[in-house]
């Protein structure tokens, strides 16, 4: 809502300051979101008029102009020279006087082609109020010689810019906003009378209300004999331009200026294209109608249409959004019929969103105008049209359905209620004295007070709303900022979980940067690198990169690598924790889908930085099982072959904490490093995926009891068919082992010299200790024998010599 | 007598001359040794007149002394000097780089929800958590925001399609944190409800929201905190006692001020928006919109199950990722989503 400061200190003028008003404005929830001087810094310029203009005798495109300035200047009119395609005899225009200071310029005495000038005839762009330079500003003809401009054009104004919230509509007027001001300053509020125009003819046109709940009142009247093309007063235009209306016409400008003024949306038809009584109703099936702007559309069922009863019923007008093309005002209308109606806000709000467009009415309407105000405003616009275009109106028509009319049920308002809630003492009279600031009608009950809401305030319906409207007049800066009491109660803290930002340290101290990737992403992505062709789309993408719902994080790693290889990242290392989205059942928590958080990792690029003390290779999977395994710690993982569609099929494998499958890991397919290229020194980018539940939790530690006795070490090296997988085999091993075994752990795979071509080396070491004694090594040896002897008859393996 | 003396320079001397270990054991033998000069004057004794021999064995013995303790000081000169070379051939250069992998970071936002969740934390507010595909009911409808309010046109709101060209009903991508406080209501009252009074709640819920909006400060995809205190005397003065206690933490400045305008959100009633603005540095004396809050609205805590004439509460939401900028001095919102190593890595 923009609107002009000089405008609202007609209504209301506290003694304050520009900015002093804007503070109060903004503190009252009426936020300033802009405020600019409507012209530039300038002096001495007056209205002149032209006294004559003849040929400059040595110039063709210059003008010499004798000018009248009035008493600004005591020597008579002035002689100046000017370049204006438009200056003529006559003309009322601004004079810039000798000394004036203008944007950029100051204005002396010269001589322009040998001839004296003394100052400067201005276009609009020259003052700084427009881009207009296509000749001089020409003023009204009863402008004032010699007034000075500032005042004439009342360019002492500011252009003010509320960001009013949805439950202010009442602050969509300047009466509305000039009534806050009053109640917040104390300021005397004057607004413009307005009598009841008295019919000079009999004429008019029936209302039906056929749709009562959507327009419950509705007010029409006739106005014959308009002249359609006076022009605008100066005034009225101002006013509309401050507020960002621009002038069109004087009957249309009327009624955006008593929009403006109160509130209130009005539309004036052709009356001589109207036939029969005017119906509020709904549509009836595929019924059209094309609006002012152009468009052609089918309004919805529940859209509620102004008709009259041409060829038995014809649409002329969607209910307080738009006017309909066909029976619109032109320069040529004669006769007017003007509406002035209240609907529903239930019965607008969305309407005009859904075909795509927005009204100043339609805006109002949605949020409310006041139901009261409908004859008030007819009776104004009537009047401003009588002065301006002429004209003689007929009686006022009014329909009304007093029961679909907005309900203003009385709220009580407890004092207590409003301490406690507000947290502040606050004595009943002090209570009773900030309601009284607003103007709204109340009864005092001992402590309490019953509160009638305006018709014009939508957004007073309990008691709370009620509070609110104290702690703004009371000021919520005076309202303290002490720190809170409350129940000391420790939190639990269970020790077997840990929090995802434990999660997220961890994985950063193991070299990954984390980022924060869109959760929907290219579908492209989703059928790359999960085979889901049927993914989770989006109804109204932004970008159709972005059109579907992720069902894992790899896509967007991959979209990081792919980005930061780009800007020649040579090694890249990134994880995310976030979740994804997957069809599910009914019982979901959102019925219909599953949104597990998960974390996933990627590593690209050398396994560290370059550096003098370590030979450069890069990451592989087993530096990935690495990282993923110092997470789990001190849980193991256990790892299955898998097959996923964005991984290598011989190097991805499932991950499992206790039997559960958690997560996968594996470098990415080469189809995918090819085509998406996430190549870096001609390797792979390994990834991990892992649902975040399983990290956060964590053992507790159990304690066993320390041995007093030395352990006893084996190494053993079993020579095995090259594709023998170890996990199996140390499986076995261990299930065969004996109490005493502590540990069997690989340490070491060779193959090559000395081995056979399809066999490989696996070594172990076995650590053995016993509670209760020192270990012989005759008992170590039979332990070593025993393990032999399942490796050699279950997996085929000999023992290395 | 004269002669002992000499003996004694003369072995000094020469142990002093010598810098190899092994020579100056072959010197030491030449006067210690079984034939040494000094032995050779021991063996002579015998033959001196009794009281001679007294007074010469003790010079003798002396002299021994003497020279031992010169080749023991030789001795440990050489195996310092010894020490020393070794030390300076062992010598590395301290200023080459260490070895082995480096340490990530986490992103900057992460950095301020790690903050916001501590400085909560240490006033007793845990952290809970709700679905980004959300139901129209909870992030709408349970927060007083009826289809056609026009509060629903400030979020511009993702849709989710049930079938190509189709939209879902009921369904959307939640568009703040707020409906965590529905279904955390609904929660405490399933587990509280049956006492004669329940647990106050205090809990904050970060998380990432939707809307559809993109340029330099909006982008469709980004983070906010809720937060929500009920109990039997939550009051608004308590509201703006946190909030105005948690900015000054989290900017670790007092040279900030803070301010509460009227706003309206349908969820908040009396609702308010928290600005601050420093009072030094780049953005001095400009008002910053940091919050939106207010105390519950009746109908959302009657939805989440809680009776609110005995209860009453305050909830808030903020913009993590404004305050990450404004703490950090970035400028462009769209750095946090696309994931370039070169801004992300200076958040270490």
């Amino acid at each position: 809502m923009q609107f002009s400061e000089q405008w609202l200190r007609s209504l209301v003028n506290p003694p304050l300051s520009r900015d002093e008003l804007a503070h109060l404005l903004t503190m009252a929830g009426l936020e300033v979101e802009e405020m600019r001087a409507a012209a530039p810094t300038f002096s001495q310029v007056v209205v002149a008029r032209i006294l004559s203009a003849e040929k400059h005798p040595d110039a063709d495109k210059l003008k010499l102009c004798r000018v009248d300035v009035g008493q600004a200047s005591l020597a008579g009119p002035l002689q100046i020279v000017c370049g204006a395609p438009n200056a003529a005899v006559g003309m009322r225009v601004p004079c810039a006087l000798v000394g004036a200071q203008l944007p950029g310029i100051s204005i002396k005495r010269a001589k322009v082609r040998g001839i004296e000038s003394f100052g400067m005839l201005c276009s609009a762009r020259e003052l700084g109020l427009s881009e207009d330079h296509g000749g001089l500003l020409a003023l009204d003809d009863d402008a004032p010689v010699g007034q000075d401009l500032r005042e004439h054009l009342q360019l002492d104004d500011a252009l003010i810019t509320l960001k009013l919230t949805p439950n202010r509509a009442d602050c969509l007027s300047l009466t509305g906003i000039a009534r806050e001001v009053a109640a917040l300053s104390g300021a005397a509020l004057s607004l413009p009378e307005i009598k009841p125009v008295p019919a000079a003819h009999q004429q008019s046109r029936s209302v039906l209300l056929d749709a009562p709940d959507a327009c419950p009142r509705y007010c029409g009247r006739i106005i014959s004999g308009v002249d359609a093309t006076a022009p605008t007063p100066g005034w009225i235009q101002r006013r509309l331009e401050r507020s960002g209306i621009r002038s069109i016409s004087a009957l249309v400008d009327v009624t955006n200026y008593v929009m403006l003024e109160l509130g209130q949306p009005l539309h004036a038809f052709d009356n001589e294209n109207l036939r029969g009584a005017i119906h509020v109703r709904y549509p009836r099936p595929g019924e059209q109608l094309t609006l002012l702007n152009g468009q052609t559309v089918t309004p919805s069922a529940d859209t509620a249409l102004i008709c009259d009863e041409f060829g038995g019923a014809r649409a002329l007008a969607l209910a307080g959004i738009m006017g309909g093309a066909e029976s619109g005002i032109s320069a040529a209308t004669r006769e007017l019929f003007l509406e002035s109606a209240f609907f529903s806000p239930r019965a607008v709000a969305g309407r005009a969103r859904a075909l795509g467009f927005s009204s100043d009415a339609s805006y109002r309407y949605e949020r409310g105008v006041d139901f009261e105000l409908q004859r008030r405003a007819i009776e104004r616009a009537t009047q401003l049209i009588l002065d301006i275009c002429g004209g003689s109106p007929g009686p006022v028509v009014e329909a009304v359905s007093l029961q679909d009319l907005p309900a203003r049920a009385p709220v009580k308002l407890r004092s207590a209620r409003a301490a406690r809630l507000l947290g502040i003492a606050l004595a009943p009279a002090q209570v009773e004295k900030l309601l009284a600031g607003l103007g709204f009608p109340l009864r005092r009950e001992g402590d309490d007070f019953i509160v009638s809401p305006p018709s014009h305030r939508f957004d007073i319906e309990i008691e709370e709303d009620l509070i609110e409207e104290i702690a703004r007049l009371h000021g919520y800066d005076n309202i303290p900022s002490p720190a809170p009491r409350g129940q000391l109660a420790m939190r639990p803290l269970p020790e077997e979980r840990r929090g995802a930002m434990l999660v997220r340290r961890l994985v950063a101290e193991r070299d990954y940067q984390e980022v924060v990737n869109f959760s929907f992403v290219e579908a492209a992505w989703e059928s790359d690198f999960c085979a889901n062709a049927q993914p989770i789309a989006l109804a109204n993408p932004i970008a159709s990169q972005m059109g579907v719902m992720r069902t894992s994080l790899i896509g967007g790693l991959a979209g990081t690598l792919a980005f930061n290889l780009k800007r020649r990242a040579s090694r890249v290392r990134v994880f995310e924790i976030g979740r994804c989205f997957m069809r599910g059942d009914r019982s979901a928590q959102v019925p219909g889908y599953i949104q597990p958080l998960r974390l996933a990792a990627l590593c690209a690029g050398p396994a560290s930085d370059e550096q003098w003390g370590e030979p450069a290779r890069n990451a592989d999977f087993f530096d990935a099982k690495g990282d993923l395994e110092a997470l789990f710690a001190p849980r193991t993982l256990r790892f299955e072959k898998l097959e996923h569609p964005a991984l290598h099929p011989g190097r991805s494998a499932r991950v499992l904490v206790d039997g559960q499958a958690v997560g996968i890991i594996g470098e990415l397919h080469p189809e995918w490093v090819q085509k998406y290229e996430l190549a870096v020194n001609h390797g792979a980018p390994v990834v991990f995926e892992i649902e975040l539940a399983a990290l956060t939790s964590q053992p507790l530690p159990r304690y066993r009891e320390v041995s007093r006795f030395p352990t006893v070490v084996r190494d053993l090296a079993l020579v095995l068919a090259i594709d023998q997988p170890l996990q199996p085999l140390l499986d076995a091993l261990r299930e065969a082992a004996p109490v005493i075994v502590r540990d069997i752990a690989l340490f070491d795979v060779y193959h090559g010299k000395g081995i056979e071509t399809k066999q490989k080396s696996l070594a172990f070491r076995i650590v053995m200790q016993d509670t209760e004694k020192t270990l012989a090594d005759v008992e170590a040896d039979e332990v070593v024998d025993v393990l032999i002897a399942v490796a050699v008859q279950k997996f085929g393996a000999s023992v290395r010599a | 007598m004269h002669n002992i003396e000499q003996l004694v320079k003369d072995a000094a001397a020469e142990f002093a001359r010598i810098d190899d270990a092994a020579q100056l054991e072959q010197a030491k033998a030449r006067y210690l040794g079984k034939s040494g000069s000094l032995t050779e004057l021991l063996k002579a004794l015998g033959q001196l007149p009794a009281e001679e021999r007294r007074s010469q064995g003790a010079a003798i013995n002396r002299a021994k002394d003497s020279i031992e303790a010169a080749l023991n000081e030789r001795r440990e000169t050489l195996r310092r000097a010894a020490l020393s070379a070794q030390l300076a051939a062992e010598a590395l250069d301290v200023t080459l780089p260490g070895r082995g992998r480096g340490r990530g970071g986490l992103h900057p936002a992460t950095r301020t929800l790690e903050r916001i969740e501590q400085l909560f934390r240490s006033i007793g507010f845990e952290v809970a958590d709700g679905p980004e595909i959300e139901t129209d009911w909870h992030n709408f409808t349970a927060l007083n925001t009826p289809e056609n309010h026009p509060a629903r046109s400030m979020h511009d709101t993702f849709y989710l399609e049930e079938s190509p060209g189709v939209t879902a009903s009921g369904v959307l991508l939640r568009t703040h944190t707020s409906p965590v406080q529905i279904r955390y209501l609904q929660s405490h009252v399933a587990q509280y409800g049956h006492l004669a009074a329940m647990p106050e709640i205090r809990i904050i819920a970060p998380g990432r929201v939707y809307r559809v909006d993109s340029d330099a400060t909006h982008s469709p995809m980004f983070h906010q905190v809720e937060g929500l205190m009920v109990g039997e005397n939550v009051s608004f003065a308590d509201l703006k006692g946190v909030m105005a206690d948690f900015l000054r933490r989290f900017f670790e400045s007092d040279d900030l001020e803070v301010r509460f305008r009227p706003s309206f959100f349908p969820f908040t009633e009396p609702s308010a928006e928290i600005d601050v603005a420093f009072m030094s540095g780049a953005l001095e004396g400009r008002w910053l919109e940091i919050a939106g809050c207010g105390m519950v609205h009746p109908n959302v805590l009657a939805n989440g199950g809680i009776d609110p004439e005995r209860y009453t509460g305050f909830a808030f939401g903020m913009g993590p990722d404004r305050l990450t900028m404004l703490r950090y001095g970035i400028d462009d919102l769209r750095l946090f989503f696309d994931g370039d190593l070169r801004f992300l890595s200076q958040f270490r």
